[in-house]
């Protein structure tokens, strides 16, 4: 018996301003149970409505969205007690304090009676020592674990993390990682949107990419990144490439990045930096990542 | 029908009670204080020049009034202006993910408004009792039109909440509908003082069967008997509450 998806979105699309801007257009796959799912594309590409029909918080133009089964629209109580959401926006309630919070958002999926939970999520999140401050006095990055915390409190088999590390510290979103990816093992389902592809490139299991509303890749991101493995070298200099080569560089500051599919490429590449007096620093050779492939994707993808 | 699930509500509930309650001295000490300076003023000034009902002592008409105009506006203040607030922060989304139904948000906002309501008109009666002692004729009008009224006022603000969009939409609302209605109600003066045509317009004022009901449970005499304002407050009642569930149901302004 095929298994109950832990997210299915079939044919979603969203349209606004009476039918004028387009945001979704006939989005459809399954998230599987246990999976740590990778929701990618550029501002604008329709992530955020996405995640907004799953969670109520908007109502889709066409198509249905389910959670374990369970519609969001007609079967929302059970949809919506079995997702954790956090949300992308750095909101809190300034009236409470970090327990107070946490107590009260557990209340309203009816659970009570957590605060060993609520213990165990504020010492995974770091957070142990900030239970009884008020949520006024976080910095922001410790906003952003309450939100994980919040979105955590009633158990809910499905996760959502929706940008979840846009202005968090490095050593933060390392917690915040391992606390998430335990999760995952211990059998909750992820989808997860970010900007960081590398945070993708690490965790996700499959990744779909959206541009303009349409998926335009769904894959394993091993399949993703073997289906182009092609090679980068990247390397400085201060000159400006030789036109043959400048074609198909990436240039950030002094660091190029340009593909080659095999040897016999890296070496002509090199040979013609060479003729053209361009002298180079750091060479490296490396496979393409998670970023060459989503670039190389949405520069192709349908217009 | 989808059934009429509560749970949660009572946590949504107790919120909304400790949210006004951490800051009770804006929220319960300053409408309180209002009260008094009317009583002081107005009954300082007409004290000696006016009997009410042939025999009642002005301040003593007064009290009654002030403490359920207090009631009637710290009700619609707390759930139009936790929900503008919520919203315009962007926290509503915690409890829009939940899975509450529009029923336990009616029933929590709008209790909570009641028990502010309450808190509030508590307060004022307690201060403003020394002044003149009013009576006690019939004690469960008082407890009836004071919850159906704070009831009436708490679902008024959530429409409010739920459809002004910004500060100052809601202050338009509170300045220009709520509170000419509360004044012109018959909170300063007996409605049977005014000339034909500004009586019968205080008639079509839902307020003033509030004002004028709860009256009557300290008096035992009122303007119109009790038994009409209770009829007229109870249909308001129902008919506001109605739109305001509709209005959850849709998610109107809330979910796009």
């Amino acid at each position: 018996m095929p298994q109950i998806p832990a997210i299915s979105f079939q044919n979603v699309s969203k349209t606004y301003r009476g039918g004028q801007v387009r945001a979704l257009d006939g989005v459809s796959f399954d998230i599987e149970p246990g999976e740590f799912f990778g929701l990618l594309g550029p501002n604008g590409a329709g992530k955020t409505s996405l995640i907004s029909i799953l969670a109520g918080l908007s109502r889709a133009s066409g198509g249905s969205v389910k959670v374990l089964g369970h519609d969001v629209v007609d079967d929302y109580a059970a949809a919506r007690k079995a997702l954790g959401i956090v949300p992308q926006e750095l909101v809190f309630d300034p009236f409470f304090s970090v327990r107070e919070t946490l107590r009260i958002q557990a209340g309203y999926f009816g659970v009570h009676g957590v605060d060993d939970w609520i213990d165990e999520l504020l010492s995974s999140l770091g957070l142990a020592d900030k239970a009884n401050a008020n949520m006024r006095q976080l910095s922001g990055g410790m906003k952003r674990r309450v939100l994980v915390a919040q979105a955590l409190v009633h158990r809910p088999p499905v996760i959502v993390l929706d940008e979840p590390t846009a202005g968090v510290d490095v050593e933060l979103r390392q917690t915040l990682w391992q606390f998430i990816a335990r999760l995952n093992r211990e059998g909750h389902a992820v989808l997860l949107t970010t900007h960081y592809l590398e945070e993708a490139e690490a965790l996700c299991g499959r990744i779909a990419m959206l541009k303009q509303g349409r998926i335009v890749a769904l894959d394993r991101t091993s399949s993703l990144l073997s289906g182009r493995a092609s090679t980068m070298l990247r390397f400085k200099t201060d000159h400006a490439l030789p036109e043959s080569v400048a074609g198909q560089a990436r240039v950030t500051g002094r660091i190029a990045q340009i593909k080659a599919h095999d040897a016999a490429e890296v070496e002509s590449i090199l040979a013609t930096l060479r003729g053209a007096g361009c002298a180079i620093e750091d060479l490296e050779i490396g496979r393409a990542d998670l970023e060459d492939v989503f670039l190389e994707i949405m520069n192709g993808a349908v217009q | 029908m989808s059934a009429i699930r509560l749970a949660g509500a009572r946590t949504l509930f107790r919120k909304e009670v400790l949210r006004f309650w951490k800051v009770a001295f804006q929220t319960i000490g300053a409408p309180v204080l209002t009260a008094v300076l009317y009583l002081l003023v107005f009954g300082h000034t007409l004290a000696n020049h006016v009997k009410v009902y042939g025999q009642v002592d002005y301040v003593a008409f007064l009290i009654p009034g002030l403490v359920m105009m207090s009631v009637l506006q710290n009700a619609f203040a707390n759930a139009s202006s936790s929900l503008i607030q919520s919203k315009i922060t962007g926290n509503l989304v915690f409890l829009l993910v939940t899975p509450l139904s529009h029923w336990a948000w009616f029933v929590a906002y709008v209790g909570a408004a009641i028990v502010r309501g309450l808190a509030v008109g508590l307060g004022v009666m307690i201060v403003t009792v020394w002044f003149a002692p009013p009576g006690l004729e019939a004690p469960w009008w008082i407890l009836i039109f004071a919850v159906l009224g704070a009831g009436l006022m708490g679902a008024l603000g959530l429409i409010a909440g739920l459809w002004a969009e910004k500060f100052d939409q809601m202050a338009a609302f509170q300045n220009f509908i709520v509170m000419p209605l509360t004044f012109l109600s018959g909170v300063f003066y007996s409605v049977h003082s005014l000339p034909p045509l500004w009586l019968a317009v205080s008639h079509a004022n839902p307020f003033f069967y509030m004002i004028d009901g709860f009256r009557h449970g300290f008096f035992g005499v009122s303007d119109v008997s009790p038994w009409i304002s209770l009829g007229i407050v109870g249909v308001a009642f129902v008919a506001v509450s109605g739109v305001a569930l509709e209005l959850l149901r849709r998610g109107y302004k809330i979910r796009h």
